[in-house]
Order: structure tokens, then C-alpha cells, then sequence
């Protein structure tokens, strides 16, 4: 297994949906996959805590558009007061 | 209801003989101004021919992706009570069994916080709640969970699990499918609150082949009870069904699919060889016939409605497994086996039954570490051109030359 920290990974998934954020909404599938493709082999239960880390400090939120992906948190369009 | 608002087109849909929803709405239409704004807008779309409500995909509980759908009226100057109109989702028991407190609870919570409609159940099982803004969503949440209660799925997550009554009502189940039902919610609650999937994926567990969940056709993994070995007969029971003068032949015998029954006198026999287990005697001749005594379930996979790509039957992954002692290991490792493989290989917004469909059964069952077995067809194969392995086994040979 690779040698790095959900901490780490957490923040990487950070940047990515940072960087992807009104381009395209990125899934956790997707966060996982590039997180695999950057440290090698990972475990199923070490993404998944990442993005529960992510998600639980408030820095992303789930969004939801035809199939759920990980968002930065904002006012969507089409909310009202 | 209140006395202001006229609705003579949805005043039509309470003409008739069955109980209508405009009616229970118009009920609580004087309490609060969810219901009474819902009317407006219902009738304003009747009146337009459209739909009036805009979709909300970012609202939702601190930590959850699921659990709570968005809805936004277009019309929140005219309809201000609808302006937000989201509906919560709330994990049922298994076998949808409540005590009468415990549904009190659930309404008295719904409605302090929100319309007061529910919808019981939606189709993947939970309990509806329909209609309650933002600002509502975490003290319904805090209600809910301080009194044991929480939130079922939604988006790409695993779907709050749902089954039949099971043994707690039925002598046909063959497995206790509450058990597997609460072992499965408690052992996958982050698949169940956080969306990690390419898309959806439900569970149901029916007792026996009638599928009182239709797993067969509305789950992605459908659980079914199956048995083995010959259905019981009781011929002393069958020869009073006789006795009372029921059309044996007519109810049971010329409606069996495979002609595997034959009645002689008062003796009813089955060639169990050709029996398909479609349930019809069973369910005619409930006190003369029951299944088998090795009991257990059939996993079968890819049943969906048609969003995205068109419906899809089930069809049979593992033709028999049973649950010994409690240990649900056996059903936690096949889960993950398929996760792991539909993680790795689905593509975005593809349900398990499609991704079946674009790779083929023979690379899935080896994706997932699963030997074939005729059992699993679901049709004769219609392709003449097939691949034999070992013609080539050795580069540069073939079976052909040796």
C-alpha cells in the first residue's frame, strides 16, 4: 500500500475539486481514481475516509445533477431566498 | 382548506371512486401554507400544461449526500409557501413494520418542521416525506436521529435496503429477510450516506419467488428465497381441497407453466425435476403444499427502470447461497466483490445491469471472481461466433494444426 495520509489525500481531493469547480463536477469515483494514478495502490477504506474527511470538515459538499459528485459548497441557480 | 383558493380543474381528480391525494392535500390546506401553495401551483400547472418546480441538487444534511431531494418552485413571488419544497427521505424498518407511537413521533416531527404530506412508502422503501425548506433540514435531522431514526439513500449510493415481511408474516419465506435487511443497512451506512457509486444502486430481499419487493424487477441486486429440494405435500390437506369441491384442475393444474402436476383421485403429484418454482400451486393449495425444506436465496442482478438506458430485468448471478449461523460474511464479500469491480470499470450514471450488458456475462462473472454455470443464462446465446480458449493457448498454434 502506498505510504501516505488521509490528511493528504484529503487535501489532494481538495485541489482537484478546487480546480475542476465550474468546469466539471467531479465524483468520488473519480477523486479515487486520481488519487490511485498519483500514489499507486490505495485501499478501498483509505479514499473513502479521505472523502469523509473532506466532506465532514465542510470544505466540499455532495451535489447532486443526474448522479451525485463532490462539490465546492455555494448558493446554487436555482435556489430562492 | 382555504376558502380563497378555487381549483376547478384539480376538483375533477376528487370525482370517483377511489380516494384521491387532492382531497387529503385540500385538508391540510388551512393548516399551513406548504399545502395551500401546492394547490396553487398544482392548479396553475394543470392550467399551463407545465410543470412549475425547479431542481435543488446541493441541499442536503452536514455530512450526508443523501437522504434529501431539492425542489424549488418557478414561481416562489406567486407561490411563496412552495418556494422551497424538499423532500426528505427517512429510513424504514425492515418489513415496514411501526408501532403506532413510533409513527406519531415521525408526524409530530413532520409537522412542526415541515408540510405534514407523506408519501407511504416510495418505491425503493423509505418512508416519503414531501415538502420542507432549507433552513428545516438539520433540526429535522437532529429530530429524527435523537429518537433513533435517520435518513434513507439517494443519488449514486446505495439505496436504503427494503424486504418483504419475511418469516415475521409469511410461511413461504425461505430466508429471514429482515435480518438481511437491518444486517446489510447497518454494515454499508457509509455507501448508504455518502455517494461513492457511478450511480444508484438498490437492494430488495423477497422471502420466495412471488417478490412481494418485485426485487426482479426494481433492484439492482434482487435477494430472492428459493428452495432446493421438493415442495412438501400434505395429502390429507390437498384431499380437502378436493373434498370442497375447488376446481383443482382448472385453478392449478392446467395453469402450471412446465405441466409438472398430475392429480389422480385426491392425490396430487409433482415431478419436481421440471418445477420452475413460479409459486402457483403454493399460493392456490397454501395448507396442501410449501417449499422444500433446504431453504436459502438466489441473488440475481441488473433489474432498473428505464432512466438513461431502457428497463431491465434481473437475472440470476449465484443460483442458491444460504445464511448459516447469522454470518452474513459470505453476502458482505460477494457486495464488495461487485462494488469493487463496477467501481473500477463502470462508466459515469451506469447501473450494474448496464454495465452486465456492455461487458458481457463472461467478463463479469470473472471481474468478479465467479465460476459461470448454466444456471445463469437467461437466454439462449443468438452470436455463432464464439472464441474456444484453448485454440490459443500457444502463440502461433492453433487447435486446428494439432
Amino acid at each position: 500500500m502506498a505510504d501516505v495520509s488521509i490528511e493528504q489525500l484529503a487535501d489532494d481531493m481538495f485541489e482537484l475539486v478546487s480546480s475542476a469547480a465550474g468546469q466539471k463536477k467531479l465524483k468520488a469515483g473519480d477523486l479515487t481514481k486520481a488519487m490511485k494514478e498519483k500514489y499507486g495502490d490505495l485501499s478501498r477504506a483509505d479514499t473513502k475516509a479521505a472523502i469523509k474527511q473532506l466532506i465532514d470538515s465542510g470544505r466540499c459538499v455532495y451535489g447532486y445533477f443526474g448522479g451525485s459528485s463532490i462539490e465546492l459548497p455555494r448558493v446554487e441557480g436555482s435556489a430562492n431566498e | 382548506m382555504a376558502d380563497d383558493l378555487k381549483t376547478p380543474l384539480l376538483d375533477e381528480l376528487e370525482k370517483g371512486p377511489w380516494p384521491s391525494f387532492i382531497t387529503d392535500i385540500k385538508s391540510m390546506a388551512g393548516k399551513n401554507d406548504y399545502c395551500k401553495d401546492l394547490l396553487g401551483q398544482l392548479e396553475k400547472s394543470y392550467e399551463d400544461k407545465r410543470g412549475y418546480w425547479k431542481h435543488g441538487g446541493l441541499v442536503g444534511v452536514m455530512g450526508y449526500g443523501g437522504g434529501v431531494i431539492g425542489r424549488y418552485s418557478a414561481l416562489p413571488d406567486e407561490f411563496p409557501g412552495v418556494s422551497h419544497f424538499h423532500t426528505v427521505r427517512v429510513n424504514q424498518p425492515s418489513g415496514w413494520f411501526y408501532t403506532t407511537d413510533a409513527l406519531r413521533e415521525i408526524m409530530d416531527i413532520w409537522e412542526e418542521h415541515g408540510s405534514g404530506l407523506t408519501n407511504m412508502h416510495g418505491s425503493t422503501g423509505d418512508m416519503v416525506l414531501l415538502g420542507t425548506r432549507t433552513e428545516e433540514l438539520e433540526p429535522i435531522f437532529r429530530a429524527l436521529t435523537a429518537k433513533g431514526w435517520d435518513l434513507g439513500g439517494s443519488g449514486s449510493d446505495l439505496r436504503t435496503p427494503s424486504c418483504c415481511v419475511g418469516p415475521a408474516r409469511c410461511e413461504m419465506a425461505c430466508y429471514d429477510t429482515l435480518a438481511m435487511t437491518y444486517d446489510l443497512t447497518k454494515s454499508y451506512q457509509d455507501e448508504l450516506h455518502r455517494p461513492m457509486f457511478n450511480y444508484k444502486y438498490k437492494i430488495k430481499m423477497s422471502g420466495c419467488p412471488n417478490d412481494c419487493t418485485a426485487a426482479i424487477a426494481r433492484s439492482d441486486m434482487g435477494i430472492i428465497g428459493i428452495w432446493r429440494d421438493d415442495i412438501k405435500v400434505d395429502q390429507a390437506a390437498f384431499a380437502e381441497y378436493v373434498d370442497s369441491g375447488m376446481d383443482i384442475q382448472g385453478a392449478v393444474v392446467d395453469l402450471c407453466p412446465t405441466g409438472c402436476i398430475t392429480v389422480e383421485g385426491k392425490e396430487i403429484n409433482i415431478d419436481d425435476s421440471d418445477c420452475v418454482k413460479c409459486m402457483h400451486c403454493l399460493n392456490r393449495l397454501p395448507k396442501a403444499l410449501s417449499p422444500g425444506d433446504d431453504k436459502g436465496f438466489a441473488v440475481c442482478l441488473g433489474a432498473k427502470a428505464p432512466i438513461v438506458e431502457g428497463a431491465l430485468f434481473g437475472s440470476v448471478i449465484i443460483p442458491f447461497m444460504k445464511i448459516e449461523d447469522g454470518d452474513f460474511e459470505p453476502m458482505h464479500d460477494l457486495i464488495e466483490r461487485i462494488w469493487e469491480f463496477w467501481d473500477e470499470h463502470g462508466t459515469s450514471r451506469e447501473r450494474i445491469g448496464e454495465f452486465i450488458e456492455r461487458i458481457s456475462l463472461a467478463t463479469f462473472l470473472e471481474g468478479i471472481g465467479e465460476d459461470p454455470s448454466p444456471k445463469m443464462v437467461k437466454a439462449p446465446r443468438d452470436n455463432p461466433y464464439i472464441f474456444y480458449e484453448e485454440y490459443y493457448e500457444e502463440e502461433g498454434a492453433s487447435a486446428s494444426e494439432e
